[in-house]
């Protein structure tokens, strides 16, 4: 018996108990589309987190964070400089990978932010120098950065971030119209500031989709004059990526005012001006491991040896995002697995409930000719064949699922179904069709043609 | 020389430390064109001699030489060749696929002899018009008489032009007229040179046949009708 006769007996079979079919494939159906789904899931997460670590700057950053002198230098600790602007210029002088240095100092709790009758605290109230900017990659959409002369003078000006103005003078889809705070008053802990710059709107990708349809859905509803009801703005947590949610809730102002507007007057602080961290940026990705070791022989150097600051790069944190994806994939892949492998253990009841029915027709069959291969061979393609309908389907169904998903769970990353994923599944349902089969394709093989014949 | 010949053949059943003895030192020759009905009475081991000779089963001791080979010692795959190219099997309870339709069920052995679908459908349909069926083609074995299914049987026995029909109690479960019918059909097949063995425990239906093999407690006791034994067409 050749092969193909084999799959058209098979579907017959299939299509001679529909019902039964169906209710076996459906193991496989949903095991192989919540397969699809887990990956389509994870490779959302996985570009998510790339996306945000794009938006943060890349992969040739070093943050320098100060931090506590170490146990066994404790006896130390009053010749500890902490970071410092003298850290700055000596890697400015010193190495030469550096592109650019950025410094930063923060409040040591997050200051209230006041203005409009509003407020607000966001610990990501920092004083930097221009060229955070292109160290954080921000854009200003309105008005300008502080200059030079800003920082040499120590004026109380700021730049906001998108976030800062929708708490604190309403956001774009309440107000009706974008307000741009430019000139307006803002005070930090009470120390009153101009507003000189804002920055655009950061966003990814699919919160840009979510919101410009909600944006064309609220055209649609004005314009036939659907008044809707005031939404409460608190308790709505925070919204979207956590790197753009922090880009957006950034406010900057010069360093030396930072120092000496707010926080020269407090006590405790040291006469130097401490920084709270430096960033430090490559020029190349390739020459990390050396400018790391060049950054902390300066540093040591500068330091007389206390090792007070810490260093932290982003491919950690790259690092860090493949071990959970990774984490993810499997976990969702194994359940999503048992789930397929559920699936292949209802097929083989089936197949052995089948055959049980088939006892007499299987004698028959070998009565007249069939050898122990061709039965074996038919119950196997029976059950791949329903192994694979079912995978199809699934694969059909996983798209459902997925929307499913997203709409109970709704997430800022957007579930991508990747041919991979759908490959991989659809060949794991045929190859649990293949085991499924195996069991039940050797018990029928072996009936005994007398007995069989005999069976009622 | 014998088509197939059973030398010293024997079956051993164990059951519960006791041992039975269904077929008992039996020697016996079969030839081309041969009609013979093999008669007994339940238990004397009629079965498990037309499961031998069917080569449906081995026996345990003895050969069984079928066209010069001896096939006691084949592999289950082998036999079910043989069963497929020179064996046809006519059931008592017909033993149609319900599922499939007339033509489908004649065309099944054809399927594991390894036959392309169009050379199938026409010897199918050959078939079935020798047993004048050629017009229930689509029909399901369910939606026919008794005698319109064993004739069915018969043209799926015979479809692969088998030498040697084994017929089992082929008219039991049918009405005399009709158990006529089916008999003379068998009949003219002998003539056409095939050997037909009817398993039975009816006398009055082995009657029909010019050669009787009686099975008693394992044993053969041969017996050939005088009346009919000119009508044996004589072996070559």
């Amino acid at each position: 018996m050749n092969f193909l006769n084999a799959i058209v007996v098979g579907l017959k079979e299939i299509w001679a108990n529909k019902f039964r079919s169906f209710l076996t494939m459906l193991g496989i159906i949903l095991g192989v589309s919540s397969l699809v789904a887990m990956f389509a899931m994870t490779q959302g997460l996985e570009n998510g987190l790339k996306e945000a670590l794009v938006a943060i700057g890349g992969l040739q950053k070093i943050r320098v964070e100060a931090r506590n002198v170490p146990v066994e230098q404790r006896h130390l600790r009053d010749f500890a400089t902490g970071v410092t602007l003298r850290d700055v210029y000596a890697l400015q002088a010193s190495v030469p990978e550096i592109d650019i240095v950025s410094p930063e100092m923060r409040m040591d709790s997050p200051p209230t932010l006041a203005a409009n009758g509003r407020r607000h605290r966001t610990f990501m109230t920092a004083g930097v120098w221009p060229v955070q900017l292109e160290m954080m990659e921000h854009q200003l959409a309105h008005g300008r950065m502080f200059n030079a002369d800003d920082e040499q003078d120590a004026r109380s000006v700021c730049v906001i971030g998108t976030g800062i103005r929708d708490e604190l003078f309403g956001r774009p889809d309440q107000t009706g119209t974008e307000v741009i705070p430019i000139g307006q008053t803002l005070t930090v802990n009470g120390v009153p500031m101009t507003i000189i710059g804002m920055f655009e709107h950061y966003e990814s990708d699919q919160e840009r989709r979510t919101r410009l349809l909600q944006e064309a859905k609220d055209a649609a509803d004005r314009a036939a004059g659907i008044q809707k009801p005031a939404q409460r703005d608190r308790g709505r947590g925070r919204r979207g990526n956590f790197a753009f949610w922090i880009k957006n809730n950034t406010v900057y102002m010069p360093l030396n005012t930072m120092w000496m507007k707010l926080k020269a007057g407090q006590t405790n602080t040291p006469p130097e001006p401490r920084l709270s961290n430096l960033e430090v940026r490559i020029r190349d990705v390739e020459t990390m491991d050396r400018a790391l070791t060049q950054v902390r022989n300066v540093l040591m150097v500068n330091h007389r040896g206390i090792e007070d600051f810490s260093f932290r790069t982003q491919e950690d944190w790259a690092d860090q995002i493949q071990i959970s994806v990774r984490a993810a994939r499997l976990s969702g892949g194994l359940i999503a697995g048992i789930s397929l492998f559920v699936g292949g253990i209802g097929i083989m009841n089936i197949m052995l409930a089948s055959i049980s029915e088939r006892i007499r027709e299987i004698g028959i069959r070998k009565a007249v000719g069939a050898a122990g291969i061709d039965i074996f061979t038919q119950i196997v393609v029976e059950s791949v064949t329903l192994a694979v309908l079912g995978g199809l389907l699934g694969l059909v169904c996983s798209r459902g699922v997925v929307w499913l998903i997203s709409s109970v769970t709704p997430t800022d990353n957007e579930p991508i179904i990747t041919w991979g994923a759908m490959a991989f599944a659809f060949a794991f349902s045929g190859i649990v069709g293949v085991f499924a089969g195996l069991f039940p394709a050797i018990k029928a093989a072996r009936l005994s043609v007398i007995q069989a014949l005999r069976y009622d | 020389m014998a088509l197939l010949e059973l030398r010293n053949v024997s079956k051993i059943y164990h059951t519960g430390g006791e041992e039975i003895r269904a077929l008992d030192d039996v020697t016996l020759d079969l030839h081309q064109g041969d009609f013979i009905s093999i008669i007994g009475p339940s238990g004397s081991g009629k079965s498990t001699l037309m499961h031998v000779l069917g080569c449906l089963d081995s026996p345990t001791r003895g050969e069984v030489v079928l066209d010069g080979v001896d096939i006691s010692k084949a592999t289950t795959s082998q036999l079910a060749r043989i069963r497929n190219r020179t064996i046809g099997f006519v059931f008592q309870s017909f033993n149609l696929l319900p599922k499939l339709n007339v033509l489908q069920n004649v065309e099944l052995p054809m399927v594991y002899a390894g036959l392309g679908g169009k050379a199938r459908h026409e010897r199918a349909v050959k078939a079935l018009e020798m047993v004048e069926l050629g017009h229930r083609l689509k029909n399901r074995p369910n939606q026919l008489s008794g005698g319109q299914q064993q004739r069915v049987a018969i043209a799926r026995a015979l479809v692969n032009d088998p030498k040697i029909i084994l017929a089992d109690e082929p008219t039991g479960n049918l009405d005399t007229h009709t158990g006529e019918v089916i008999l003379n059909l068998f009949r003219e097949l002998s003539t056409q040179g095939r050997t037909v063995i009817l398993v039975t425990h009816n006398p009055e239906i082995a009657a029909v046949t010019p050669r009787r093999i009686e099975i008693r407690n394992g044993k053969v006791a041969e017996k050939v009708d005088p009346r009919l034994a000119g009508f044996t067409p004589s072996t070559p």
